[in-house]
């Protein structure tokens, strides 16, 4: 509990000191963990909507001629494949196969891509496409994080909060026929806004992507329209909590340089068939040492949970570390997400999880835990 | 609800309430609100004997874990029921009905008054 408080914070930061939030330093930003309640604020996006300040991600707009074919050399899946404003989750990957970050990219025009990195991983992740870029031709990498605030409305009652947003004008896809993974353009109040039907939650969301100096103004009409629905201001522990429930990898517990895809169960977000070569092809099709942990979902009786860095044990011995873990707030019981030896869990061996020194019993289970139910 | 300025406190956020021999034990607001919402709290049982700066119970919020220290020697002579039952009550009420355990002691150690506290969190 030391009180070293980091350099930056978020343009909405005085926004959430008046709202009573507490904070937690995330990457080098002061951002809002909680604004009384973490569970009020979980189930809230599970039932109603929650407005989150993630500002601190970074945006990177990848441009020009080459740019599509770019993306397809530089990060893990074929980017040129999806159309103007459709959306697509990828990973960047070092040369053997590590996953230098996680991103979703939107794309925006023929020549025009729009990728949005983890806060952590800005520098390296811009450091990385500029390299590749300088001996591609005809792209150009701009990071514009500093200047482009990000708010992300999560819930069921979602793409009402926007509908009844009067200054959000100017939809070039109307909201209802917006789809998942899909962005439109839009204006606020004048200000040009980029809203994608994404999120972290594991529910129906939005990201609205606007400049900073309009952010403020955009969060306070976003929670006006949507206070008789049910909308509250949301921080980083209930979206923790809620990407854990949806299965969502979290780059630094699931995600790492010495991961590979498929041991995150991502092996779908890496396309070997596309053409030419990319970075990290060779070392993905060598794929990881024989018997390389994989990731997998546990869930445990009673209330105490399985936490980040608690063993996973067989009787024989240590089988694995859980790298995500928290009372499930929807399902009532902990659930984890664990890197564990693939032999033990085809083995179907009893697994437990060291909770401090008492072995829990522990079931595997399939991804996600939770899913929102069809529309 | 106790009066904070009248509570004794240990570096490690609890906070004590001496009434004769029996110190009645709780974790403060700040901890409350540093660990989040409370999900889970384990307590010692009545009868066990306790040693200061011993971990003797956990408060497990939905996003992380934190220790209970034994601030006194001493033995448990009540340990609250409706915080195990209802373990929000130690962010609702925690110098209140969110106190954690009773211990009945001999000798009380130095601990921090309300001012010492306070400047130790910087509130």
């Amino acid at each position: 509990m030391t009180d070293t408080t980091p350099d930056r914070t978020s343009p909405l930061h005085d926004i959430h000191v008046a709202g009573g939030a507490s904070f937690t330093d995330f990457a080098g930003w002061q951002m809002p963990v909680s604004y009384g309640s973490d569970l009020a604020e979980h189930h809230a996006v599970r039932t109603a909507a929650g407005i989150f300040d993630i500002s601190h991600m970074a945006e990177i707009l990848v441009s020009g001629p080459d740019a599509a074919a770019f993306l397809d050399y530089s990060l893990a899946g074929r980017l040129s494949a999806i159309g103007a404003f459709q959306a697509k989750y990828s990973l960047l990957l070092d040369e053997s196969g590590g996953i230098i970050d996680d991103l979703v990219v939107y794309r925006l025009g023929d020549e025009v891509f729009f990728v949005v990195a983890n806060a952590g991983n800005r520098a390296p992740v811009v450091e990385a496409l500029t390299a590749r870029a300088a001996s591609f031709g005809a792209v150009t990498v701009d990071d514009q994080s500093d200047d482009i605030a990000l708010i992300a409305v999560q819930g069921p009652a979602s793409r009402s909060i926007l509908e009844a947003t009067g200054a959000l004008t100017d939809f070039t896809v109307p909201l209802d026929e917006l789809r998942y993974y899909f962005s439109s353009d839009a204006f606020f109040d004048g200000t040009a806004v980029l809203v994608g039907r994404t999120g972290y939650t594991g529910e129906d969301g939005f990201e609205l992507y606007i400049t900073v100096d309009r952010a403020a103004e955009l969060w306070r009409a976003l929670v006006a329209a949507g206070a008789d629905k049910g909308l509250i201001p949301a921080g980083l522990a209930s979206r923790d909590t809620l990407r854990l429930e949806a299965g969502m990898p979290l780059y630094g517990h699931e995600l790492g340089l010495d991961t590979f895809p498929v041991q995150a169960g991502l092996g779908r977000v890496v396309n070997l068939k596309k053409e030419g070569d990319f970075v990290g092809r060779s070392a993905i099709e060598a794929g990881p040492a024989a018997g390389a942990r994989v990731l997998v979902g546990l869930t445990t009786e009673g209330r105490r949970a399985g936490r980040a860095g608690y063993p996973v044990v067989t009787d024989a011995g240590e089988a694995g570390i859980v790298t995500s873990g928290a009372l499930s707030p929807t399902l009532g019981y902990p659930v984890a997400m664990a890197y564990v030896d693939p032999a033990v869990v085809e083995a179907g061996d009893p697994l437990f999880i060291d909770v401090r020194g008492t072995k829990i019993p522990a079931t595997v289970v399939t991804l996600p835990f939770y899913k929102r139910a069809a529309n | 609800m106790a009066d904070v300025t009248t509570l004794q406190y240990t570096a490690e956020h609890e906070w004590v309430l001496v009434d004769g021999d029996i110190a009645t034990v709780g974790i403060t607001a700040y901890a409350a609100d540093k660990l989040g919402d409370v999900v889970f709290v384990e307590l010692p049982q009545n009868g066990s004997a306790l040693a200061e700066g011993a971990i003797v119970g956990e408060i497990e919020s939905t996003k992380s874990v934190g220790e209970l220290f034994a601030p006194v020697d001493g033995e448990v002579v009540e340990a609250n029921e409706a915080v195990v039952n209802d373990p929000s009550l130690v962010n609702s009420d925690p110098f209140g009905e969110g106190w954690l355990i009773k211990v009945k002691f001999t000798e009380l150690p130095t601990l921090l008054s309300h001012t010492e506290y306070t400047a130790l969190v910087g509130e």
